[in-house]
């Protein structure tokens, strides 16, 4: 299998990403630079986390229009899978591939912190290998990832099983509770937690692999 | 050029003495025109010129087996194995962060990493130590707890965006930084020993290009501003504070990484204090050569820009680099592609000066030897160190220790600090093996297999009560942090915060810090690769306590970490190096007398240089061998701060000590050498510690939710480690809301 990773000026979380696919699940991986047009031969994109474009507007709202934002609405449209983590999230919310806003934290304030996740749903190409019976322990690492939506979306995203992972002891007041959610072709997926940053027992956690290995079966399966 | 006439006036705003100006002129050979004056006044001021402290620094040992590359250059470099090295310094951002808080801090934090890519390591760390006026019962509490929020989230805003983790820190309150916080920021980066890159020009006739961002009139004479005592008008100094942009830094990182990979790249240097001054002369000075460049080119935000104005911004996020001749494009490419500016404004000449120029006529040609490195020297009077505390101890009250463990566990410089990491990401790069909260970060090194641990540490306390004492202890607690995690100290970087060295006890404190400092870091193998000097920390005439503070790396396998906290019930308890000696009058410096007693006398703790070595063998090879469940050394708060630490994981433990020591002084002192350790294998951890000639007093037994101190079977104490807890974790955003 082999993973895409989108890089936007401005992305940080890149190379975590790249080193988890890589090194730890040992696939092939490579760099997408924004201003390319294609994702050439990926079977899967992600979109890291960061600052693109600094997130001096809102975050998100400059990286849409980066050029490689075309190959990847394609890329998902064809039903590729694509995973945008924390900033990858806002991005993805933005180009309008997943719905809703991911607004400042309730505290109004940066939190780096391990929580607690529950898979909401295990019926997804990133989630098929949890368990709905545990929780996961991620770390989060953002300002602004205050899951929010009108009811109408919310009710749509829970009656379509599509709220990927849920927060346990909400640490930025998403509604719902909400730290993931599906496209509703639940081929792409954004989550502000970062299950990059706990895939070996050396970071505290190894939970976070099992999105990585949802992936892997899916591509396996597809 | 400007016509302003050179008066007495004018030079002493310029803060450069007669003398200063007369050597000026016997320099150049005729009076300085208003831009030579300018360029004069900033490369001469303290905070770029050393020119208090140079004669001292030299005592500072600086070379080892392992250091690539000591003082002198933008970091100190040491060879970790494997072909890689780290670049490592600390810097200070005292002055701005008091005028401006946010972006003082967020411009330090930008300026030391600039500092170490610069070197072609890529930054994977920084921490920070962190000095604040008291946030609590002060009538500058409202302003305190104001810069510590600005600071912290200036730093927050700035490492974030840029992607580093900030793994650590200390933070201190203190009356005497009520008008004059420390903001110290250490920063680390790694790269393969053949990619090091030095700020060095050479070539005659190769193109000097300039950059980043565009420059401003922002902090013009900032390095001669961190180089004065505040006074009631420095609030006016605001613009002299530069603006912090990170998501440019991070491009600027990425594209001279990358234009340095291409081989174009000759020589490089951040523009910082003192900007396109110091780094034209610098690296010409570095090179012996001569750096001619055009004004004109220089891309410029504002429109009508004096000479003056350019050369002695510091606009943030800009670089200067010498390409090999003919290689340009190569290097434009790159800025090209990351969305930079990158301009030839300039070229290395052979004839040793400094040459700027503007609309074709010269405006200032000033040689680069004499400017960069030929500053005044100062030898300046230097008496008793000041200190107004009295030397004997007061009657001491009967000792509460029931009580005064859960308020010395909230006072501010013992409750946790999580209110303040939690707003850094720590985590980025998946490379933090122990964050903030740990006796010392540890980063690993995914490309060698091998890890990076890292204290910082200062006590102005201890140091004010002894300047040569404190700073021995400082860099003695940094090396014992380091072992208590399983690392082998290495080398050193310093920041010295003092206030005006022109008082003579001023210039004592500094005089004696930095001969203890050179003494234990010689001692313990340490050398110091670099650093920074911040002197003037007075407002209103009142100094601060002399701060030296210590970052300290080591080195170790990559393993997991042992941590703090006990992890199971019925495992021993071990106090290594025993209970140690204290007596009233070193009780003085310690957070009971500061808290609990609101009082300061004495001495700082005694320190035993061969023990504290042993005790620091024994607890790393202890360590490393896997018999520690856990391990804490024992610093501020002494003891029991210790014991209740190691027991937030929810086990604690019951201990009885064997001492008739008042109980106060037994469980609060802060005799150093110590390390409390939980372990399933007392007696190959004893046996370790008999080969080094370390007692490993076994004082109890590890149980669930409480601790329970005894004194000779008598209890002294007992705690729920809950509340206990609560205490430590809610005090600072309690006191900051």
């Amino acid at each position: 299998m082999k993973f895409g990773v989108i890089v936007f000026p401005g992305s940080n979380r890149d190379h975590d990403a790249f080193y988890a696919a890589a090194h730890i699940l040992g696939q092939k991986a490579e760099f997408i630079w924004h201003d390319a047009t294609s994702v050439r031969d990926s079977d899967a994109l992600i979109l890291p986390g960061g600052f693109a474009y600094g997130d001096y507007l809102r975050c998100g709202a400059i990286a849409k229009f980066s050029p490689i934002m075309k190959a990847v609405k394609k890329f998902a449209a064809d039903g590729g899978l694509v995973l945008g983590i924390c900033n990858g999230f806002q991005i993805l919310v933005e180009a309008g591939l997943l719905p809703g806003a991911l607004i400042r934290n309730r505290g109004l304030k940066f939190i780096c912190r391990e929580v607690l996740l529950q898979p909401g749903t295990t019926d997804s190409p990133f989630t098929n290998a949890c368990r709905k019976d545990r929780t996961y322990r991620v770390p989060i690492a953002h300002g602004e990832g205050c899951y929010f939506a009108d009811e109408r979306t919310l009710d749509e995203l829970e009656a379509e099983d599509r709220v990927a992972f849920r927060y346990v002891g909400n640490p930025n007041g998403s509604l719902h509770d909400i730290a993931g959610v599906l496209s509703r072709e639940r081929n792409v997926m954004g989550m502000m937690p970062h299950p990059e940053d706990a895939i070996e027992p050396l970071m505290g956690s190894s939970d976070g692999l099992a999105v990585f290995q949802s992936l892997l079966a899916a591509a396996v399966r597809a | 050029m400007s016509a302003a006439a050179i008066t007495p006036d004018l030079i002493a705003q310029h803060q450069l003495t007669p003398d200063e100006y007369q050597k000026i002129v016997s320099i150049l050979g005729r009076e300085p025109s208003y831009t030579e004056l300018g360029i004069f006044s900033v490369m001469w001021s303290e905070h770029c010129s050393y020119k208090s402290s140079r004669l001292h620094l030299k005592k500072l040992p600086t070379r080892g087996k392992l250091v690539v590359q000591g003082p002198g250059e933008n970091a100190g470099i040491i060879d970790i194995g494997g072909g890689y090295v780290i670049a490592f310094k600390i810097e200070s951002h005292n002055h701005p962060s008091f005028i401006e808080p946010f972006q003082g801090a967020a411009t330090g934090v930008g300026g030391i990493l600039r500092d170490i890519f610069t070197m072609g390591a890529r930054p994977i760390a920084v921490m920070d130590s962190l000095r604040f006026g008291r946030i609590d019962g002060s009538p500058n509490a409202a302003r305190n707890r104001r810069i510590l929020g600005g600071v912290v989230s200036g730093i927050a805003h700035y490492g974030n965006c840029f992607g580093v983790p900030t793994v650590g820190g200390e933070c201190v309150f203190e009356s005497c930084y009520d008008g004059n916080p420390l903001v110290n920021v250490f920063a680390l980066g790694v790269c393969r020993k053949e990619d090091v890159f030095y700020a060095k020009a050479a070539g005659v006739g190769n193109p000097v290009i300039y950059v980043g961002a565009r420059t401003g009139r922002d902090g013009i004479h900032g390095a001669s501003m961190a180089s004065a005592e505040f006074t009631e008008e420095s609030k006016q100094k605001r613009p002299n504070v530069q603006v912090g942009d990170p998501f440019l830094e991070k491009l600027l990182l990425e594209a001279c990484i990358e234009a340095m990979h291409t081989g174009a790249v000759v020589g490089i240097q951040d523009m910082g204090a003192a900007g396109l001054t110091c780094s034209t002369c610098e690296m010409g000075s570095r090179g012996a050569v001569g750096i001619e460049i055009e004004l004109d080119r220089v891309p410029q935000r504002e429109t009508g820009m004096t000479p003056y104005e350019i050369m002695l911004s510091e606009s943030q996020e800009r670089m200067l680099l010498v390409a090999g001749k003919g290689r340009e494009e190569e290097v434009f490419a790159v800025f090209r592609k990351w969305g930079l500016e990158a301009v030839e404004i300039g070229s290395v000449t052979s004839d040793g000066k400094l040459r700027v120029k503007q609309h074709g006529g010269v405006v200032a040609e000033i040689p680069n030897r004499e400017l960069a490195d030929e500053a005044p020297l100062y030898d300046r009077p230097h008496t008793q160190p000041a200190r107004h505390a009295p030397r004997n101890a007061p009657p001491l009250p009967a000792p509460d220790v029931q009580s005064a463990l859960p308020n010395l566990l909230a006072s501010g410089d013992l409750c946790s600090k999580r209110y303040i990491w939690e707003q850094y990401d720590y985590l980025v790069r998946s490379s933090t093996v122990a964050g903030p909260g740990a006796d010392a970060a540890i980063i690993r090194i995914k490309e060698t297999g091998n890890s990076v641990a890292i204290s910082l540490d200062g006590n102005g306390r201890y140091c004010y009560l002894s300047p040569r004492e404190g700073a021995k202890l400082a860099v003695a607690e940094s090396c014992r942090n380091l072992s208590t995690v399983g690392a082998q100290p290495v080398a050193a970087t310093n920041c010295l915060n003092f206030g005006n060295p022109e008082r003579p006890e001023i210039m004592a404190q500094l005089v004696e810090a930095i001969e203890g400092m050179a003494e234990a870091c010689r001692f313990f193998d340490t050398p110091i690769t670099g650093g920074n000097v911040s002197l003037y920390n007075e407002t209103l005439g009142e100094g601060i306590y002399p701060t030296p503070v210590i970052g300290i790396v080591g080195l170790m396998k990559t393993v997991q970490p042992t941590g703090i906290p006990f992890r199971a019930p019925g495992r021993t308890v071990i106090l290594l190096g025993g209970i140690g000696e204290s007596d009233e009058r070193q009780f003085g410096s310690t957070q009971y007398a500061k808290v609990i007693l609101n009082q300061l006398w004495g001495t700082p703790p005694a320190l035993d240089f061969d023990r504290e070595k042993c005790v620091q063998n024994a607890i790393r090879e202890i360590v490393n061998a896997g018999l520690a469940e856990s391990a804490h050394d024992l610093s501020d708060g002494g003891l029991a701060i210790a014991l209740a630490e190691s027991s937030f994981g929810g086990i604690g433990a019951r201990i009885d000590l064997a001492s008739d020591m008042r109980a106060d002084l037994l469980l609060f002192h802060e005799g150093p050498s110590r390390v409390l350790l939980s372990t399933g294998h007392a007696d190959q951890a004893q046996a370790i510690a008999a080969k080094h000639g370390v007692e490993a007093l076994v004082v109890g037994v590890t149980i669930e939710k409480e601790i329970e101190v005894s004194q000779r079977g008598r209890r002294v104490g007992l705690w729920e480690i809950a509340s206990l807890k609560s205490a430590y974790e809610q005090a600072l955003e309690a006191h900051v809301r």
